[in-house]
């Protein structure tokens, strides 16, 4: 028999929840839901659009009441629950409705604060926090002429920016002299409430409230001055308290809000609590994204998953007001240690700030020109190190160069513009399946329209769409998980293998709780790089959990055929390797023969059954395997040098070759791409390179964390060193650093972005024991690594199943 | 009807691998996923014709080397929100030898809208 499931409260914490809970484990539990409101449930931060006219109730619908019949969900809408028996495990409703359960989920979120002052229960005074409330005030605006709303925060704006659209006067009074004062320094806020004065708004600023006067309705209200304004509504926006009259009445221990721990369970462990009626670690939430997180592990916990804790929120808000841009996240005003980086332009109406401790974002306001506030959000998050880029952070992240951005605003594209140029998706595809499925995620966006599945460089306009779409900023956890076999991130997976000594796929997805059977296409070719960089020569290398490039030591082209690249040690070759190479597409009609990028040729449209006779053929002119293919060392590009350039410095050629030999075959997170040039001409592009020499008369400079490709980054200066000897331990060592430490799939180049340049040289450049050991660690890993696959498979002793068909039926 | 034709062991494919069975149908690619079951579909991914014997096996699932579509090794179908069906073909297992089922007609997929 299935265990019952009762969730208390229909609102957006509550059902993300259960959304969660079916997509994962959805046979588990017979669910029955209750809701207060008459409808099915809706996405209660679109209310402020609804009420500005600018959406409808039905566009705001999540799930409308089909969608709990179709999954068996029993709904009772427009029923309060009033009582929880938990001895026996049983809640009522008002009208006696009773069910039964073995889970309870208690997601009865907030209510809006009243201020207590004569005259509150009047009719026409109202919170803003319901399809009612949007009802009463859209009746009102009819009828009446003038409107209050006290309170100046996030709510109170959007309230009276819709109540005027609808046609009112409207008045907001706040207590305090500056308006959002939780999200807004005093520099943004005047900014904004000069806005919403041209827009027609009037302001009371610093007015106490003491009555709203009126016999049958509200018809005016007073201040402590003695000041008196006319009214026709008013509505209370001063701040909202976490719904707990359920749960304290039921002996569940509350303070503010109900009290939880990380798994989201309430001091009776059969019941659960998520969204605005929570108290978790001291700290209640009225914001979306929080939400999302906690019905994410409450979810999991459910499904017995145990897995996954919630560990709080950092959170941004974003003001719903059509025209006013304006966003802020984190500790916005400062303390001691902190420091404010400040672009101020009036005349254009742009002001952002960003407050700034040990070269760590700790706070955004922007005001204006909000397009980056998903990109200082990730620095924040993240904890990104932004000394390299301090002095152009304020300028946005189309300043580093990101082809994604151009520096302007995505929702002023036009629909049919494109955003994704892997998949050619455009904005307006985008936009429609973000509220047709009512998607919340770039995930979800990514599933449904493949926009930034590919590449990824498209990632931040995406976001951008479905901020402006949606209304909300996104919930990406602050460490993202490794895929949806798991909730552990790259690095906790990578921390449980080299602490437990785990050295099997087998035992990472046991030790580990995986939710999948044998992982997938994602996690299994990261787990098996984190064993056999983390344990090598001892952790087996599972040939089915590398993708098939790697698996069979070419690359996969769109027909199904394979292309081969030798060796070319530093971009070398003679006479003897090219006939060889020539003979070689001569004798298997290989179509297409080029050059590379990296100094190599390339032979395409080889067929998979003749890769091992065309191996044995180029190993035989001594060449092997030049990994074109794999998260490994690709290519040591070179210049010329001091042989034969009238300009070279230093013997850039025989540099490069001595790199390769000493570094190829070694496994990476990713791609990794190193060139010498023989000087600061640097014809080799050596400053784009994972790990690019400069010869200088007076020695060798090393560069590291470039990138060509989809983001261009130019390298940063590591150090300079004197010797050859000297250039291969740092190499090797930075080498390693970024194997045991960069996550599967991220570039030296975010890696570098992520961690700090500083990070890596005090590892590298100021710690020499810490690089000798580094460079010893990398030399041990290369015995086992500098095996020539392509020797191994020609011979028919390895994988000889993968070049053959198993069988051909006439 | 189903021919059936012997196509090899159980052990000549790979756990979590595959291997191609050459018809004059096009290539049929045969799945043996961890808890030794056997499947077999239309070497073809629905989406641009990638060659599905070449990607990564998982549960009951295979993704597509060329650009990671999932389907569903039972039925053919591409996992949502993606949209597209691989033609399966019935294999068994007896005494430790493999026989896969091959139609008389020539088998057209469901839908491949960029096949060529």
């Amino acid at each position: 028999m299935k265990e019952k499931l009762v969730l208390v409260g229909n609102g957006m914490a509550g059902m993300r929840t259960l959304e969660e809970l079916l997509a994962i484990a959805p046979d588990k539990f017979d669910i029955t839901v209750f809701g207060a409101e008459p409808h099915g449930n809706y996405n209660r931060i679109m209310l402020s659009p609804v009420l500005a006219g600018e959406k409808t109730i039905d566009q705001i619908m999540i799930n409308d009441l089909g969608w709990y019949a179709e999954r068996g969900i029993t709904l009772h809408t427009g029923q309060e629950v009033t009582h929880i028996n938990r001895a026996r495990r049983q809640v009522y409703a008002a009208d006696g409705t009773m069910a039964s359960y073995d889970r309870l989920l208690l997601a009865t979120g907030s209510n809006p604060f009243m201020l207590p002052i004569p005259g509150n229960d009047l009719p026409g005074v109202i919170g803003f926090r319901d399809i009612k409330d949007v009802e009463t005030m859209l009746t009102a605006a009819q009828t009446g002429k003038h409107a209050v709303v006290i309170g100046g925060g996030l709510l109170g704006l959007e309230a009276a920016n819709g109540l005027m659209k609808q046609g009112m006067q409207v008045t907001v009074v706040h207590v305090l002299d500056t308006l959002m004062e939780r999200q807004l320094d005093p520099v943004a806020a005047d900014m904004l409430r000069a806005s919403l004065e041209e827009r027609g708004l009037r302001f009371l600023m610093g007015a106490n409230t003491a009555a709203v006067l009126g016999e049958e309705r509200v018809r005016a209200v007073r201040f402590k001055d003695g000041l008196e304004i006319p009214a026709d509504l008013v509505v209370m926006a001063v701040g909202i308290r976490p719904n707990i009259e359920l749960a304290k009445q039921a002996g569940i221990y509350c303070e503010r809000g109900i009290v939880v721990n990380d798994t989201m369970q309430t001091y009776d462990p059969k019941v659960y609590a998520v969204g605005e009626c929570v108290q978790h670690r001291g700290q209640c939430y009225g914001l979306v994204a929080p939400l999302w997180e906690q019905a994410k592990v409450c979810a999991n916990h459910l499904a017995r998953y145990g897995i996954g804790r919630y560990q709080g929120s950092v959170t941004s808000t974003k003001l719903k007001v059509t025209g006013i841009d304006l966003f802020s996240a984190g500790d916005f005003n400062g303390g001691s240690g902190c420091e404010e980086i400040v672009l101020r332009d009036p005349a254009r109406g742009v002001y952002k700030k960003l407050v700034v401790k040990e070269n760590r974002v700790q706070g955004a306001v922007l005001y204006g020109d909000t397009v980056d506030g998903t990109w200082y959000f990730q620095l924040l998050r993240e904890g990104t190190d932004i000394g390299a880029f301090r002095e152009t952070v304020l300028f946005g992240h189309a300043h580093m160069a990101d082809s994604g951005r151009e520096g302007f605003s995505v929702m002023t594209m036009a629909d049919d513009a494109e955003i994704c140029g892997c998949n050619g998706v455009c904005k307006g595809t985008i936009i429609k399946a973000i509220s047709e499925k009512k998607l919340f995620t770039v995930d979800e966006v990514r599933a449904h329209t493949k926009a930034s599945a590919s590449c990824g460089s498209c990632t931040g306009l995406v976001e951008q769409i479905l901020a402006a779409t949606v209304g909300t900023f996104d919930k990406t956890p602050k460490e993202k998980a490794l895929c949806k076999c798991t909730e552990h991130s790259h690095d906790q997976v990578r921390k449980t293998i080299r602490e437990q000594h785990l050295t099997s796929l087998r035992a990472v997805f046991e030790f580990m709780e995986w939710k999948t059977p044998d992982g997938c296409h994602s996690c299994r070719p990261a787990i098996n790089y984190y064993l056999i960089s983390t344990w090598p020569g001892e952790a087996q290398d599972d040939q089915q959990s590398r993708f098939i490039n790697e698996r069979v030591h070419a690359n996969i082209q769109k027909d199904g055929t394979y292309s081969v690249v030798p060796r070319m040690w530093g971009g070398l070759t003679n006479p003897k390797e090219l006939r060889a190479i020539a003979d070689v597409a001569d004798k298997f009609q290989i179509p297409t023969v080029k050059v590379t990028g990296g100094q190599r040729i390339d032979l395409l449209g080889v067929k998979k059954e003749d890769l091992p006779k065309v191996w044995a053929d180029l190993n035989a002119a001594g060449m092997v395997s030049g990994h074109a293919y794999g998260k490994s060392l690709r290519t040591v590009k070179t210049c010329v040098g001091s042989d034969w350039c009238r300009f070279g410095t230093q013997d850039s050629t025989g540099l490069g070759v001595k790199l390769e030999k000493m570094t190829w075959g070694s496994w990476t997170p990713h791609k990794f791409k190193m060139a010498v040039s023989g000087c600061p001409r640097n014809c080799a592009e050596a400053t784009i390179k994972d790990f690019g020499v400069v010869c200088v008369d007076s020695g060798y400079e090393l560069h590291v964390g470039g990138n060509g490709g989809i983001k261009i980054r130019g390298t940063d200066l590591l150090c300079k060193c004197a010797t050859e000897e000297e250039v291969k331990e740092y190499c090797g060592a930075f080498m390693q650093l970024y194997r045991e430490e960069g996550r599967y799939l991220e570039r030296t180049a975010p890696w570098i972005e992520r961690v700090g340049l500083s990070y890596v040289k005090s590892r590298i450049v100021e710690d020499e024991e810490n690089r000798k050991a580094l460079y010893a660690r990398f030399l041990d890993s290369q015995k086992f690594a500098q095996v020539d696959p392509w020797a191994e498979r020609a011979s028919g002793q390895v994988d000889a199943h993968e070049f053959k068909s198993l069988r051909r039926v006439s | 009807m189903y021919e059936w034709h012997e196509i090899g062991a159980l052990e000549d494919i790979p756990r979590l691998g595959s291997r191609v069975v050459n018809t004059p149908h096009g290539d049929v690619a045969i799945f043996r996923t961890a808890d030794d079951q056997v499947f077999a579909l239309r070497d073809r991914c629905p989406h641009k014709g990638g060659p599905l014997s070449q990607g990564i096996v998982h549960g009951h699932r295979i993704t597509c080397p060329l650009h990671n579509w999932v389907l569903e090794l039972e039925s053919g179908q591409a996992v949502a929100p993606d949209v597209g069906c691989a033609t399966r073909y019935p294999t068994r297992l007896e005494g430790g030898r493999l026989w896969l089922g091959l139609n008389n007609v020539v088998s057209l997929p469901t839908t491949s809208p960029e096949a060529a």
